[in-house]
């Protein structure tokens, strides 16, 4: 009795986590999301195209210490302003977006420029799950297991030429899948453009995102890729990429070119440099306490720091924020 | 004293809610979204960011009241309705909800850190001018009661009484400042207000013109409307 007891409580090392949710009621959480949307219950509906499962391996650079942050929230309160302004727009509105066929095209300072269908770009590099912090600028932040591909990986594969110093990356024009490139008020110029310097560009940690969560992206995440750099304000990860061109001299960024005085080309995280009008000092994670969530402090390089502060030595963060 | 507590309890509501059931029933309604808002915070149907949802529903109603108080004298004027009685009603709930937007951000955001409030204040010019509108509407609602409305006189409570537009300007600038970018609903309240306080400035010259300034009351003793420094 007592041994048939003990043996039903099992340590934390015996449960795999398909025992948590079934791996077939989790497959099916996209119906029960789209149930729960003709419900009512508005803010949950993802209405995106059908996810595909991928195969990907556990990555040693992932962060393992934290709570993930839960698929609900994460494809429910997005930045996305192609789709509009509002936290909950694209959500609402992301599932007009086609992404199959999917081009990106390649140019500038490469041996390889060309038109490349999405497939091949990333053909042959095997799939990782990250599992990475992600700190927005608005002083919010998840923890987020992205599927993607190293982006050295990618820009290997496309030949930078010697004299390549940065990467810049093209989201999507396509006003009648996005509505927020549509009729008269439109919040920023399209297309969202955003770069890297070339070695920030070839660090380990950045990758290419096709998916989260085992699963293909939603399009309110950025599908069918996007950039994801860890230690720096999630703006900086260009969402449903069509272009990447390497070039000599920094390429524009959409919101230092809107607001110079706020955002800056480096956009680091960085908890003792304050964005004009807010303080950066701590962040609020989403999905962890409701109404009564408190504030946790934000970590230098979102605390990538001890990979990537070498790249920045002798750089005047405060002036090149 | 067993009928003390009621009469006590009766003076509380009406204080706070007034006599008439129309006034009562706008009270209860007006303060309907913030009791939906912040239930739907606590069943967890609030989004993602929670707090922040809170937060902003509450100063957005804070600012649509503001506009529907301030929009009372020109709808009158304009011949469109009479809404007087219940431009009181509409003020303090205006105020209400600004009280509980402010609580929500020293209290649940910033968790009474008052080092890191003031900081906030000082040093953020958003939560400065937020701040300023909140303090010019705390001596509005305290003096919005017949008491204290006989103590001041007409024509100090009126004077008093027009820092809302004041308030009113630094609220939609405090909104303005706060956005990363604009949005069709900040633009419309901008307008509004912009356009309610136009209307009052006209409404003032125009007014002013018109009278020969023999025939002004004496001072102290105008009319409320009118008013003129």
């Amino acid at each position: 009795m007592a041994r048939a007891l003990f043996m039903l409580i099992k340590t934390a090392a015996d449960i795999i986590t398909s025992e948590i949710t079934p791996h077939s009621a989790y497959l099916r959480r996209r119906e029960f999301l789209a149930g729960a949307a003709t419900l009512g219950l508005g803010t949950l509906l993802p209405r995106a195209a059908p996810a595909s499962p991928l195969r990907a391996d556990k990555s040693p650079l992932s962060t393992t210490s934290e709570a993930q942050t839960p698929l609900k929230d994460i494809i429910s309160y997005n930045n996305f302003y192609e789709f509009g302004v509002d936290k909950d727009d694209p959500v609402k509105y992301a599932h007009t977006l086609k992404t199959k066929p999917w081009k990106v095209k390649v140019d500038g300072l490469v041996n390889k420029p060309a038109e490349y269908d999405l497939d091949d770009l990333i053909k042959d590099i095997a799939l990782e799950e990250r599992v990475y912090r992600m700190r927005c600028v608005e002083g919010w932040s998840m923890v987020i297991p992205w599927v993607g591909v190293p982006l050295a990986s990618v820009l290997k594969r496309l030949e930078p030429q010697g004299s390549a110093k940065y990467v810049a990356f093209d989201t999507l024009v396509r006003p009648a899948e996005m509505p927020g490139q549509r009729g008269v008020f439109q919040p920023l110029p399209w297309p969202y453009v955003d770069g890297l310097r070339l070695d920030e560009a070839m660090h380990p940690l950045t990758i290419l995102a096709v998916g989260l969560y085992g699963e293909t992206l939603a399009n309110q995440n950025g599908a069918p890729i996007r950039l994801v750099v860890p230690w720096k304000y999630g703006f900086k990860g260009v969402k449903s990429i069509v272009r990447i061109n390497l070039t000599e001299k920094q390429p524009p960024c959409t919101w230092n070119v809107q607001n110079p005085r706020e955002y800056g080309f480096y956009s680091n995280v960085n908890p003792n440099v304050d964005h004009p009008r807010w303080s950066q000092a701590t962040e609020r994670r989403i999905g962890e306490g409701g109404l009564f969530v408190k504030r946790r402090p934000t970590l230098m390089f979102n605390g990538y720091g001890e990979q990537v502060a070498s790249l920045y030595s002798g750089l005047d963060l405060k002036a090149n924020y | 004293m067993p009928a003390a507590a009621p009469r006590a309890r009766s003076a509380l509501s009406r204080g706070l809610f007034g006599r008439d059931p129309i006034r009562r029933g706008l009270y209860l309604l007006g303060m309907l979204p913030a009791a939906w808002t912040f239930y739907l915070g606590l069943i967890d149907q609030l989004g993602a960011d929670p707090q922040k949802t809170l937060e902003r529903t509450l100063g957005l109603w804070a600012l649509r009241f503001l506009i529907l108080a301030l929009a009372v004298t020109p709808l009158r004027r304009l011949g469109v309705a009479n809404l007087v009685r219940y431009r009181r009603a509409l003020g303090l709930i205006a105020f209400y909800y600004a009280a509980l937007h402010v609580t929500v951000y020293t209290v649940l955001d910033q968790g009474l850190d008052l080092a890191a409030i003031w900081a906030d204040i000082v040093k953020r010019p958003y939560i400065t001018v937020g701040m300023l509108a909140f303090t010019l509407l705390v001596p509005l609602a305290i003096t919005s009661n017949a008491p204290m409305i006989r103590r001041l006189g007409g024509a100090a409570w009126q004077r008093l009484h027009r820092l809302v537009y004041l308030a009113a300007a630094a609220a939609v600038l405090h909104f303005i400042m706060l956005v990363k970018s604009w949005s069709p609903e900040l633009i419309l309240y901008a307008v509004l207000i912009a356009g309610l306080l136009a209307v009052r400035l006209i409404a003032r010259r125009a007014g002013a013109a018109r009278r020969p300034a023999t025939a002004r009351p004496p001072a102290g003793k105008r009319p409320l409307e009118v008013g003129r420094r």
